[in-house]
């Protein structure tokens, strides 16, 4: 999967077989003395966290909860300030002790280096908190569009090449509750394997039918696609009224681009229309950070619907969708996140339009065209150098997300561990958010990442190859670590 | 003749014995001997016909039990290529969305240029605004804006990522504690909006073999969140505690005759009904829920900070202790004058849904400076919420008696939710059709806002909700009007004057 490989080799898999089965069989004993001496719940109800289901989070989660949730103080720039917790007691809460912790932050999603104070944004963003509040205490359709909402919605549109736009104030309720406004009854939902949670929540809110199709694969999604309309609808073969094909620009867990032509190229030929998520991809992917789109060379004429979010690249929240005027028109008319949930709260309305203006140099300076080149520079720069060390790193070059193969679960709290000790805060990801054998580390760059924090992290990833033994990319991975862009020297 | 063989066995077998089998022998000779009685030549000769029948008997006895086979289909030929290509090419799909209602469309973008108090600036006139959920007016608070500032100073605007992933931020972990302390819980679970609150929760405890009993005219955000569970869904009658009986009973005589083992139940109710502004019977329902063993679910959304002694909603409006209702969901966007929502209720509960509320889990955290100002919030509740309470009330029941004589609309919500400050009314008598409703109240609303500068609100709903309408009353229109505690008397006053005026001028009788 770009760099790195996804599956893991016959050795790694059957260690992480072991470990997993050494955890289940603990687990299990210790469960059999659980039930035997635990406070027996209430009578008559059933348990309200089920056995089966809970046994993860019991018995394997609980083991190693210190490397997630992890508190901080102050903002999420790349440096941050992260809270020391009491160590693992069995499924006893964490405490902060008090102390702080300055780590480089890996972790975060500060692609364009916006998570704290800016001179241009941080001004505006304070000139809107005086005028308009914090809360506007409304949904949008009532009481609750200002003229920053609208500034930014047009705004939004110009940039992204399409006629309208319409904000959210949560990135997760953009897919859940704009995608049932679309997928009606009758209509056909084809979903990537590897798609978001929030699009899942969506697609199942929502009445019309859903078929997944393999990962980034046009041709299996031309076949299903093929099958389903000459079948018809399920039971009762009436044809569909409309088909949506929904797809990421940037598959956060795999760092992975879309294959955008070939979805868009699978649509034209079947009169399908198009969802783009782009979350980690709009302002982090792109010449001028217009997304997949610009950084593929598709038009985004031929996306029907381009969402993404404000919390990752404009360091802000909420979410947006963007698409024909008649669409957007409809959505604020049924939309339940329009029409129920508070609208978005003003300071960070305006801190995605100051930011966007900075991105695309509409403040004046090239801040913003420095960011984004920086970002690419960094992202490149970081993936070169953990390839350059061994490691198996997934994601194709450009792209800022890199998750590193960890495979082994004890693996996963040995190096999370060992890089806070050293200063490091990264974000590993698991079972049952990955599958079972293919664990990973996940780094995100930012483009405030300066060239001595890359080379000090890499040293850091160095050592820390060294004692936990992680370099699973081999001979393979150093072959291609020059053969990304040229990185220019700093 | 068969006498030659005993002496062959007759050395191994005693005397009786040897006898005996000499006799069968001998017998069976006689029998089946040329000219016995059942040499096979004789036997077919006179009672051969009786082999004849019983082969006919078999054959007749196998074809009546032989199964029914159905004629084989001839197996269809697969589609060709060209044939598929042919039929993608005919196919034309609906346009991507469908048309507007004529009252959406006649919905007018307002546009709010400044928020003062119960005063707002529409599209940069200003109006008195009953469109607002900020019902002690705490989205003004002074020292609201000083602490938003300090926390943009000190931790940018976003979180930046999700809680699992360094998105938790000290600031959350003290509302969370707040929230506990204030609502008398163990512990609070922050989430990052306020319609993915309870839609999250749901799903987290319920799945397909639980079972959940909601009030049939809860909120979206419940529906959705009963939908993505999968669990058996019944419904209620609005604030029939008979007809909840009547469920609850008919699924206790279920699970007498089934003996499946038992599942998680929930019964869901809203402690203010978003759509339709009266409250949850709390009372009735603690004593059924204990009887028949459900958990009880509570969205205190729009009756938190607004009902009961101190401010935890209605079921402290009812006096029910604290830690009675299992699973309390409320959103920060109403009277604590915020954004997000929360979860709180005992440790285990709570803690489970770090892991599988999916609005928590996948979502990033809400930004550090609304938490602080949350906090904020909270503190004043504390302070001035007694006092800001019996003003609401007030106003919401003076607002009550007004509307009430307002000709063609009607109150919805009688005794029971005086106190309410969500107050819908309804054209009465009701109209022809939902469109012609929807459309005549639109009008209303724009009439009001022009000639007497009052904003109010018609109810929108979304196509995707999945409520059933009541099936006794004709689906008619609903509109919320929001009274908060810093309207003055002569607001409620001008609000229903304006609206006589607009019913007059718009509807004659």
């Amino acid at each position: 999967m770009g760099t790195g490989t996804l599956a893991p080799s016959l050795k790694q898999a059957l260690f992480a077989y072991t470990s997993f089965t050494l955890l289940y069989i603990f687990g299990q004993f210790r469960d059999f003395f659980r039930k035997r001496w635990s406070k027996a719940s209430l009578k008559g109800y059933a348990p309200i966290r089920q056995d089966y289901e809970d046994f993860y989070t019991r018995r394997m989660y609980y083991r190693i909860h210190d490397c997630f949730n992890r508190p901080i103080t102050g903002p999420p720039s790349s440096w941050m300030d992260v809270l020391e917790r009491t160590p693992v007691n069995r499924q006893e809460p964490l405490t902060t002790t008090g102390k702080i912790k300055r780590c480089l932050n890996l972790g975060s999603y500060n692609y364009l280096g916006f998570a704290s104070s800016d001179p241009y944004c941080t001004p505006r963003v304070l000139d809107t908190l005086s005028q308009h509040g914090w809360s506007l205490c409304s949904n949008r359709a009532d009481a609750g569009t200002t003229p920053v909402h609208e500034e930014l919605e047009r705004e939004l549109a110009s940039f992204l090449g399409k006629e309208a736009a319409l904000t959210c104030g949560m990135g997760f309720a953009t897919n859940s509750a704009f995608l049932p406004v679309l997928a009606t009854p009758g209509t056909l939902v084809l979903s990537d394997a590897l798609n978001h949670s929030s699009i899942v929540a969506g697609v199942r809110a929502a009445k019309g039918t859903v078929r997944v199709f393999d990962h980034n694969d046009p041709e299996h999604l031309e076949r299903l696609l093929r099958t389903a309309l000459v079948e018809g609808q399920p039971r009762i073969h009436r044809p569909w009224r409309k088909v949506i094909i929904v797809v990421e620009g940037i598959y956060s867990m795999e760092g992975e681009v879309v294959d955008l032509a070939g979805f868009v190229a699978v649509a034209k030929k079947y009169k399908a229309y198009i969802w783009l998520d782009e979350a980690h991809s709009i302002g982090a992917m792109g010449a001028t950070g217009r997304g997949v789109c610009e950084h593929l060379g598709v038009s985004s004429a031929d996306i029907d619907v381009l969402m993404g979010t404000f919390s990752k690249s404009f360091g802000a929240c909420g979410g947006y969708v963007a698409a024909n005027k008649d669409v957007i028109d409809y959505f604020k008319a049924q939309c339940p996140a329009h029409l129920y949930a508070t609208a978005m709260t003003p300071p960070a309305v305006q801190m995605v339009l100051s930011a966007l203006r900075l991105i695309t140099g509409a403040d004046g300076s090239d801040r913003g065209a420095h960011k984004l080149s920086q970002l690419r520079t960094n992202a490149n720069y970081f993936r070169s150098g953990l390839l350059r060390l061994g490691f198996n790193v997934l994601g194709d070059w450009d792209s800022p997300v890199m998750p590193v193969m960890i495979f082994q679960p004890a693996k996963l709290s040995a190096t999370s561990r060992e890089m806070l000790r050293l200063g490091v805060a990264v974000v590993e990801v698991g079972f049952p958010a990955t599958p079972l054998l293919t664990s990973r580390m996940r780094v995100c760059i930012s483009a405030s990442h300066t060239r001595q924090d890359l080379d000090y992290a890499l040293q850091l990833f160095d050592y820390v190859a060294e004692r936990c033994d992680i370099r699973y990319g081999g001979d393979t991975a150093r072959a291609l670590a020059n053969t990304g862009p040229k990185i220019q020297a700093v | 003749m068969a006498s030659h063989m005993v002496p062959a066995v007759g050395e191994f077998l005693p005397r009786d014995a040897l006898a005996w089998v000499e006799e069968i022998i001998s017998t069976a000779w006689t029998t089946f001997k040329p000219g016995g009685r059942l040499h096979p030549q004789t036997f077919i000769e006179s009672k051969g016909h009786l082999v004849v029948e019983a082969i006919l008997l078999a054959l007749i006895s196998y074809l009546l039990f032989q199964g029914r086979q159905k004629p084989q289909r001839r197996k269809e030929r697969p589609l060709s290529k060209e044939e598929v290509d042919e039929l993608c090419e005919e196919w034309q799909p609906e346009p991507l969305v469908g048309k507007l209602t004529a009252a959406q469309a006649a919905r007018p973008p307002h546009v709010i240029t400044a928020v003062s108090g119960c005063s707002v600036e529409v599209d940069g006139k200003p109006t008195t605004s009953f469109a607002s959920t900020d019902f002690l007016g705490f989205s003004n608070l002074e020292q609201g804006r000083q602490v938003c500032e300090e926390a943009i100073h000190k931790y940018g605007v976003g979180a930046c990522g999700p809680r699992g992933f360094y998105g938790t931020m000290d600031v959350h972990l003290e509302l969370e504690a707040e929230i506990a302390r204030f609502m008398g819980a163990e512990e609070a679970i922050l989430y990052s909006y306020d319609i993915a609150t309870i839609s999250s929760i749901i799903p987290a405890f319920a799945n397909a073999k639980d079972l959940i009993v909601c009030d049939e005219a809860v909120n979206y955000s419940i529906q959705t969140g009963c939908s993505l569970s999968r669990a058996r869904l019944l419904t209620f009658k609005h604030n029939d505690l008979a007809d909840l009986q009547r469920v609850l009973e008919k699924v206790a005589a279920e699970d007498k005759r089934s003996r499946k083992p038992l599942n998680r139940r929930f019964i869901v109710v809203e402690g203010i009904y978003a759509s339709l502004g009266d409250m949850a019977p709390l009372k009735e329902l603690m004593a059924l829920k204990e009887k028949f063993k459900y958990r009880l679910i509570v969205d205190e959304s729009l009756s938190l900070g607004v009902l009961g002694q101190h401010g935890r909603g209605a079921a402290d409006h009812f006096g029910i202790p604290p830690t009675a209702v299992e699973i309390v969901g409320a959103s920060l966007g109403t009277a604590l004058a915020c954004i997000g929502g929360f979860c709180s209720g005992n440790r285990e509960m709570v803690d489970h849904q770090r892991l599988s509320g999916l609005g928590y889990c996948f979502s990033a955290s809400s930004p550090p400076y609304t938490a602080k100002v949350t906090l904020e919030t909270f503190r004043a509740l504390r302070e001035e919420g007694p006092r800001l309470r019996e003003r609401l009330a007030a106003n919401a029941a003076a607002f009550r008696a007004l509307a009430a004589g307002v000709p063609g609309l009607r109150v919805v919500g009688g005794e029971a939710a005086a106190a309410s400050p969500v107050v819908h009314l309804q054209l009465d008598p009701a109209p022809e059709t939902y469109e012609e409703g929807d459309l005549l109240l639109e009008r209303v609303v724009a009439h009001v806002l022009k000639h007497h500068s009052i904003l109010l609100a018609t109810a929108k709903y979304s196509s995707v909700e999945t409520r059933r309408p009541p099936p006794s009353i004709r689906r008619v229109r609903l509109r919320p009007v929001l009274v908060t505690a810093l309207h003055e008397p002569r607001h409620l006053q001008a609000a229903t004057t304006a609206l006589t005026e607009a019913m007059a001028a718009l509807r004659p009788r």
